[in-house]
Parts: C-alpha cells; sequence; structure tokens
C-alpha cells in the first residue's frame, strides 16, 4: 500500500511539465476539431485510440479536406512510426517485466512520455510502474484538453504565460541530460542539423526517422572505428 | 458518430498502437547484440535533437529557415540554464518565462 502510493506520488510528479504542454496543444487541438465538424464525442474517441498528438491534428486536417479514411490511416501511420524508434531505446531498460505491462505502456508511448521515461530510467531510479503511472497521467489530461477544447472554449488565450513553450523547454532540457560524453554530443549535433535540412525538403515528419537513424547509426561506426584504430595504436607503442 | 468514422479511428489507433507495442514486445527481457545496444543508447540524443531543432529554427508550412525568431532566441537562456541546474522543472519554468519575454520584446 505505501509502495504504490510512492509510485504515484513519482509518476504522477514527473508527469507536470508534460500535463503543462499538453493543455493549450490539447484545447487547440479540441478546437480545430470542433471546425472541422466533430463533437466532444468523436474528439474523446480518438484521443482515447490513437493519443498521439500531431497525427491527430493531421487528421483532422484531413477530414475537413473531404480525403478517404485510407489515406489518413496511412499518414497516421508514417506520421507515428517514429515512435518504433522510441520503444526500441525503451526496450533496454525493461529486463524483468510481464509482457502485459509492457503492452500498457506501448500505449502510452508519446515523445514527451518517452522523453522523460528514458532519461529516468537511465539515470537509475524509475522502473515500469512509474512509468506507466507517467504515461496514464498525461494521457488523462491529454484526452481531458482535447475534449473541453471541442465544446468550443480556448480557455487559455494564445501566447498566454509562454505556455506554448512549456514542450520546447521541456526538450531543451532532456535533451541536456543526454549530452553526457562527446559521442552524444556529436550524434545530437549530426541529427538536429540534418533534421532542420530535411525538414525543408521531406514531406511530413519523416526527417525525425532519417536524421535519427542516420546520426546513430554514423555514432555507432565512428565509435567501431576509433576503438579498432586505439586498439592497433596500442599495439604498434607496445 | 458514424460507423465509417468509428472505423477510421479503430484503424488509426491499430496503425499507432502497434509501432509503439512491437519493440518493447520483442526486444525486452532478453540480451540484445551489443552493436544493437549501442545503437539505441544514441537514439535518444538523436531523436530528442532532431524533434527539437526543426521547432527551434525553422517556420511555417512549407518550413523555411528562421533565425530570429522568440522560439530559438528564448532557447539560448533557457539551455544555459538547464546545463547549470540541470533542473528539468525549473527549466521548463526558466523556458516559458524566456518565450513570453521574448514575445513582448520582439
Amino acid at each position: 500500500m505505501f509502495k504504490s502510493k510512492s509510485i504515484a506520488v513519482d509518476g504522477v510528479g514527473a508527469a507536470w511539465p508534460i500535463c503543462l504542454g499538453y493543455i493549450p496543444i490539447g484545447l487547440a487541438f479540441g478546437v480545430l476539431a470542433q471546425k472541422a465538424g466533430l463533437g466532444p464525442c468523436e474528439i474523446f474517441l480518438m484521443s482515447l485510440l490513437v493519443f498521439a498528438g500531431s497525427s491527430q491534428f493531421i487528421a483532422v486536417s484531413m477530414l475537413d479536406c473531404g480525403a478517404a479514411s485510407a489515406s489518413i490511416i496511412l499518414t497516421t501511420f508514417t506520421v507515428n512510426l517514429r515512435h518504433l524508434l522510441m520503444s526500441s531505446a525503451l526496450a533496454v531498460y525493461f529486463t524483468k517485466s510481464s509482457r502485459k505491462k509492457l503492452g500498457l505502456l506501448a500505449y502510452g508511448v508519446t515523445d514527451e512520455s518517452f522523453a522523460v521515461n528514458y532519461s529516468r530510467l537511465k539515470a537509475g531510479k524509475w522502473d515500469i510502474e512509474r512509468s506507466l503511472v507517467l504515461n496514464y497521467t498525461a494521457n488523462m489530461i491529454w484526452i481531458i484538453s482535447t475534449v473541453a477544447g471541442g465544446f468550443g472554449g480556448q480557455f487559455i488565450p494564445a501566447g498566454a504565460f509562454g505556455i506554448d513553450y512549456a514542450l520546447p523547454a521541456m526538450f531543451i532540457c532532456l535533451l541536456v541530460f543526454q549530452l553526457n560524453g562527446q559521442k552524444y554530443l556529436f550524434v545530437a549535433m549530426l541529427s538536429g542539423v540534418l533534421a532542420v535540412f530535411l525538414s525543408l525538403v521531406l514531406p511530413g515528419n519523416m526527417y525525425i526517422v532519417a536524421a535519427s537513424i542516420f546520426s546513430a547509426t554514423c555514432g555507432t561506426v565512428l565509435k567501431k572505428i576509433f576503438e579498432k584504430k586505439s586498439l592497433k595504436g596500442r599495439a604498434h607503442d607496445q | 458518430m458514424t460507423n465509417e468514422y468509428i472505423l477510421m479511428v479503430i484503424g488509426m489507433g491499430l496503425v499507432t498502437f502497434l509501432p509503439r507495442w512491437a519493440p518493447l514486445f520483442f526486444l525486452s527481457n532478453r540480451k540484445l547484440p551489443e552493436w544493437l545496444v549501442e545503437w539505441l543508447d544514441l537514439i535518444p540524443a538523436a531523436i530528442l535533437s532532431a524533434l527539437l531543432l526543426p521547432v527551434l529554427i525553422t517556420t511555417g508550412d512549407p518550413r523555411r529557415i528562421m533565425l530570429l525568431q522568440p522560439e530559438l532566441i528564448a532557447a539560448i537562456p533557457t539551455f544555459i540554464f538547464a546545463l547549470k541546474t540541470r533542473s528539468l522543472g525549473g527549466t521548463v519554468i526558466v523556458g516559458m518565462f524566456m518565450f513570453w519575454l521574448t514575445g513582448k520584446l520582439f
């Protein structure tokens, strides 16, 4: 009982920056969805079953243009494919977790929950239970804000308190947490620069997956080459 | 709510859930080859940077480079604050304030 209380407190406590960021985006989504002709129940269903911000925005704007269901589903797939990389990176840290809990966790993997859970898992003071609490807290806030927006309320005036910057600021800090050593710094810089240029030329958000895979692969290969060189160098010295 | 809408949302949910679920199901609870672990270790730094940088220095649809915008200007003090304090909550608050401030000034 005592243990489950501390899990809940930790999980919710870590979720607040995400929630702060989801509220204005969720409200904005609800407003947009309502303008596209969706009612609160329809918004609720989409936020519950999909739970992926940018793809929901795209789906609604496609619905507004009268796109076919199949093309909306296909677009959703490509837009959300990046979660494949995030779940893969998370999987390394779950060595003794039940398949059922992993399934429950998978539902809530978003850019934001991944970033927070990963940095805490890597720091070693986090587990699947706390990750689940964080994911479902964020999920609940997302559903509530999108439905609230669907009632037509832009309850927070646009740009108020700099709240639109909550998520970028969170990502800045979580990226700083990742930069523990030259190889991470190199990969992050390469990936960032590449993502900027690819985002100008590639359609949709494929630039995220493309830049990440290319840069992480470069990092891994370069590390192997340097290791071989330094081994050879040492052998030559002796 | 039309049946067509319900089916579409179920389809969207499935194609979103599967990429989230498959790696957690197949890659967890097992020993992975060393190169894969090393590669996956670099993925978060790469993906966070790829998510963030275009937000800071591009704008519009289609995207174009835009350096002098509040997103990038506010990012500099926010980044320094994160580097010095390593506080997630503090960085979020400082970042929001800086963004609000640059919005007022420019």
